[in-house]
C-alpha cells in the first residue's frame, strides 16, 4: 500500500530524475574514489616539485564558476574535444549528452571535497605506525593496504558520502556539459529547474525538492553512523 | 652472527660518526639523549639513510653507500621494538603478533607462536585490542611481534623509557630471557646504566655522536670518561647462597659475602649486581661498629682525580673491579696509593632491585 502510494506520489518524469541522479552520483563517487585516495595520499605524504600546482588543480572546480568547469569539460571531452575524440575512437566511449558525461561532471565537481576529507584522515595517521609495519617486512603497498587504509577508512567513508551528496546536487557543470535531456542527463536539480520553467510545474518541483532534502539528510546521517562505527572498530577498545 | 656498523651522518649542528661491532648477545648503545643512539638504530633499520656508511650482518650487506646498496626496511628482516610500542590499533593482539610472520619468507627458522606467547605471558590478551592494554602489556606484545617476524637481528629503542618503575621491573626480565633464549643478536638503546648492567653483553657508550667507549659492562660503566662520574658504577657477579628470615639475601662474590635486600626466586643462580660508585665508602683499616653489612677487601688498582672535588678509586677484588667515588680531600687525608690494601663498604639498601639482573657476564662474552 505504502509502496504504491509512494510510487504514485512522484510522477514518472520525476521518478526518472531521481533514479538517474542516484545512478550518476553512485558511479561518479565509486569511480573517482580510488583516484581520490591516491591523490590525497600524494598530497599528504609526498614532497615533490609542483605539489602546489597539483593541489590547485584538484581544488579548481571548487572555486571556478561551475559553468566554466562544465564548459572546459565540453571543450575537452565533447565529441570534438581532443580527449573526447580519443575516447570515442579507441574505446567507443561517448560522454557528451549521455548520463556517463553527467557522472564525469559530478565526479569532477565533487573531487575536491572527497580529496580534502581523505587527506585530513591520512595526515592524522602516525607515520611511525607505517614505519613499524615496514620494519616487520611489509612493502610500501602492503603497508598502505594493511595499516594506512584501515586507519583512514572513516575519512574515506566521510569523503565518499560528501562526494555523493555534492554529486546529487551538481547543476551548473552538468547542464553546461551534457545539457538537460530527460532520461539521459536530467538529474534532480536539472529537473527542478526544468519544472520551474513551465507554468504549473511548481508542484512537481516541490516534490523533488523534498526528495533532495531527504536524500541529503539520509546521506549525512548514514555517513555519521558508519564513520562512528568504523572509528570504534579501528580505534580499538 | 656479528653486526658491523660504520656510519657518518650530518644534521644541523650535529655529526654522528661511529663504528662498532655487535657480536652475539645484547649490545647496548648507551648514552645521554642527543648522543645519536636513535639515529644509529634507525639507520640500521633502514628508516634513515645516512650520508656515508656500511652496515653488514655477517656477509649480508644491509647498507653500503660506496656501492650504492641500501636495502629497503622491509627487506632487512629486523625485529624493531619501539619506545612507544607502535602496535597497530585496528588489529587485535593476535593479529599484531602475526603481522610480521605473514611477510617472513616461508620456512624461515622462527619462534613458535605458542612459545613466544608463553615466554611473554600474553596468552590472556590475544583477543584484545591494543587500546585496552596497559603500558607494560603493550610493550610485551611489541616484543612478541618483533620476535615472531623471524628477525635476523632485534633492535630495541629505549623500550622501557615510557614506562613507570613498576612496569620497567615487569619488562626487564623478559629482555633477560630474550638474551638467554633467543639466538639472534640484539641491539638495545638505553640511557640507563642499570639496564646496561643487567642486560649488556657488550656496551657501546656514545657521546656527542661518537663512540666514547666499547667493551663489557664492567669496563664501560667503570670508565668515568665515557659515562661521567654520576653514571660510574661497578658490575659484580655473584651467586645467590641463601634467603634469610630477616629479609636479606646472602650472595657470594669472588671476594666475600654480600648482603642485599631480598631477591626473589633466584636461589643458586648467578646474578649481576650493579653498584654505583657514589654508594661505595672506603676504609684503610677493617671497619668496626658500622651499620653497613657489606665490607669487601681488595687492593687499590687505580686512582683518578677529577676536575672537581671528586676522585675515583678502583679496587681490585680478585678478577673484578669495584669503583668508589670519594672526595680528593679524603683520598689525600687517607694517603691512598696504588697497591695498598683497602676495604670497601656498601650499604645493603644502596642496591635497588633494578640493579640486579640474572646471568653471568663471562659466559656470554665468549
Amino acid at each position: 500500500m505504502m509502496g504504491a502510494d509512494w510510487a504514485n506520489w512522484l510522477g514518472p518524469a520525476e521518478w526518472q530524475a531521481v533514479r538517474l541522479s542516484i545512478r550518476v552520483s553512485f558511479w561518479a563517487t565509486l569511480v573517482s574514489l580510488p583516484l581520490g585516495i591516491f591523490v590525497a595520499y600524494v598530497l599528504a605524504r609526498w614532497d615533490f616539485w609542483g605539489k602546489q600546482v597539483l593541489n590547485g588543480l584538484v581544488h579548481l572546480p571548487l572555486i571556478l564558476p561551475p559553468v566554466v568547469t562544465g564548459y572546459l569539460l565540453l571543450v575537452t571531452f565533447g565529441r570534438r574535444g581532443s580527449a573526447g575524440q580519443v575516447l570515442e575512437a579507441w574505446f567507443g566511449i561517448i560522454l557528451s549528452f549521455r548520463w556517463t558525461g553527467a557522472a564525469v561532471a559530478a565526479a569532477v565537481m565533487a573531487f575536491p571535497l572527497m580529496v580534502r576529507a581523505i587527506r585530513l584522515a591520512i595526515e592524522a595517521v602516525d607515520p611511525k605506525l607505517e614505519a613499524a609495519a615496514s620494519t616487520l617486512g611489509a612493502s610500501r603497498l602492503w603497508v598502505f593496504v594493511t595499516v594506512t587504509l584501515p586507519l583512514i577508512l572513516p575519512g574515506v567513508i566521510a569523503g565518499a558520502i560528501l562526494a555523493f551528496a555534492k554529486a546529487m546536487g551538481e547543476f551548473g557543470a552538468t547542464i553546461t556539459f551534457v545539457s538537460n535531456i530527460p532520461g539521459q542527463t536530467q538529474t534532480i536539480p536539472s529537473a527542478i529547474y526544468a519544472f520551474l520553467q513551465v507554468p504549473g510545474g511548481e508542484e512537481a518541483a516541490g516534490r523533488l525538492v523534498i526528495v533532495a532534502i531527504v536524500i541529503a539528510m539520509s546521506a549525512l546521517l548514514v555517513s555519521e553512523f558508519v564513520a562512528r562505527r568504523v572509528a570504534r572498530l579501528v580505534g580499538g577498545s | 652472527m656479528t653486526l658491523q656498523v660504520a656510519l657518518s651522518h650530518h644534521f644541523k649542528g650535529f655529526t654522528l660518526d661511529v663504528a662498532f661491532d655487535a657480536p652475539k648477545g645484547v649490545t647496548v648503545l648507551f648514552g645521554p639523549s642527543g648522543s645519536g643512539k636513535t639515529t644509529l638504530v634507525n639507520a640500521v633499520a633502514g628508516l634513515l639513510r645516512p650520508d656515508k656508511g656500511r652496515i653488514v650482518a655477517d656477509d649480508w650487506v644491509l647498507l653500503d653507500t660506496q656501492s650504492r646498496r641500501n636495502l629497503a626496511p622491509h627487506k632487512r628482516r629486523l625485529g624493531y621494538i619501539f619506545q612507544e610500542g607502535r602496535l597497530f590499533p585496528h588489529l587485535s593482539v593476535r593479529q599484531n603478533l602475526l603481522y610480521g610472520r605473514w611477510f617472513a619468507p616461508r620456512g624461515s627458522q622462527d619462534e613458535s607462536f605458542d612459545h613466544v606467547v608463553e615466554l611473554l605471558g600474553i596468552g590472556p590478551l590475544l583477543t584484545r585490542r591494543p587500546g585496552a592494554l596497559s603500558g607494560g602489556e603493550k610493550q610485551r606484545v611489541a616484543i612478541g611481534r618483533a620476535l615472531l617476524s623471524a628477525p635476523k637481528l632485534i633492535l630495541a629503542d629505549e623500550p622501557l623509557a615510557a614506562l613507570d618503575e613498576a612496569r620497567k621491573a615487569e619488562i626487564l626480565p623478559y629482555f633477560e630471557r630474550l638474551r638467554d633464549e633467543v639466538s639472534v643478536p640484539i641491539l638495545y638503546v638505553s640511557h640507563s646504566s642499570a639496564e646496561v648492567a643487567r642486560l649488556a653483553t657488550t656496551v657501546v657508550a656514545l657521546k656527542d655522536g661518537r663512540v666514547a667507549a666499547c667493551g663489557t659492562p664492567a669496563d664501560v660503566l667503570g670508565d668515568v670518561a665515557a659515562v661521567g662520574v654520576r653514571g660510574a658504577a661497578s658490575v659484580l657477579e655473584a651467586r645467590v647462597v641463601a634467603h634469610h628470615a630477616d629479609g636479606l639475601t646472602e650472595l657470594s662474590t669472588a671476594t666475600g659475602a654480600l648482603w642485599l635486600p631480598r631477591i626473589a626466586d633466584l636461589h643458586g643462580t648467578t646474578i649481576r649486581v650493579r653498584i654505583a660508585a657514589q654508594e661505595v665508602m672506603l676504609s684503610r683499616d677493617a671497619p668496626k661498629g658500622l651499620s653497613a653489612l657489606n665490607i669487601l677487601h681488595g687492593t687499590i688498582a687505580d686512582i683518578r682525580l677529577g676536575d672537581g672535588p671528586g676522585a675515583m678509586v678502583t679496587l681490585a677484588l680478585g678478577q673484578e673491579r669495584l669503583s668508589a667515588r670519594i672526595t680528593r680531600r679524603s683520598a689525600q687525608a687517607m694517603g691512598l696509593a696504588i697497591g695498598q690494601p683497602c676495604h670497601a663498604i656498601i650499604k645493603s639498601v644502596a642496591v635497588a632491585p633494578e640493579d640486579i639482573g640474572t646471568g653471568s657476564m663471562k659466559e656470554r662474552t665468549q
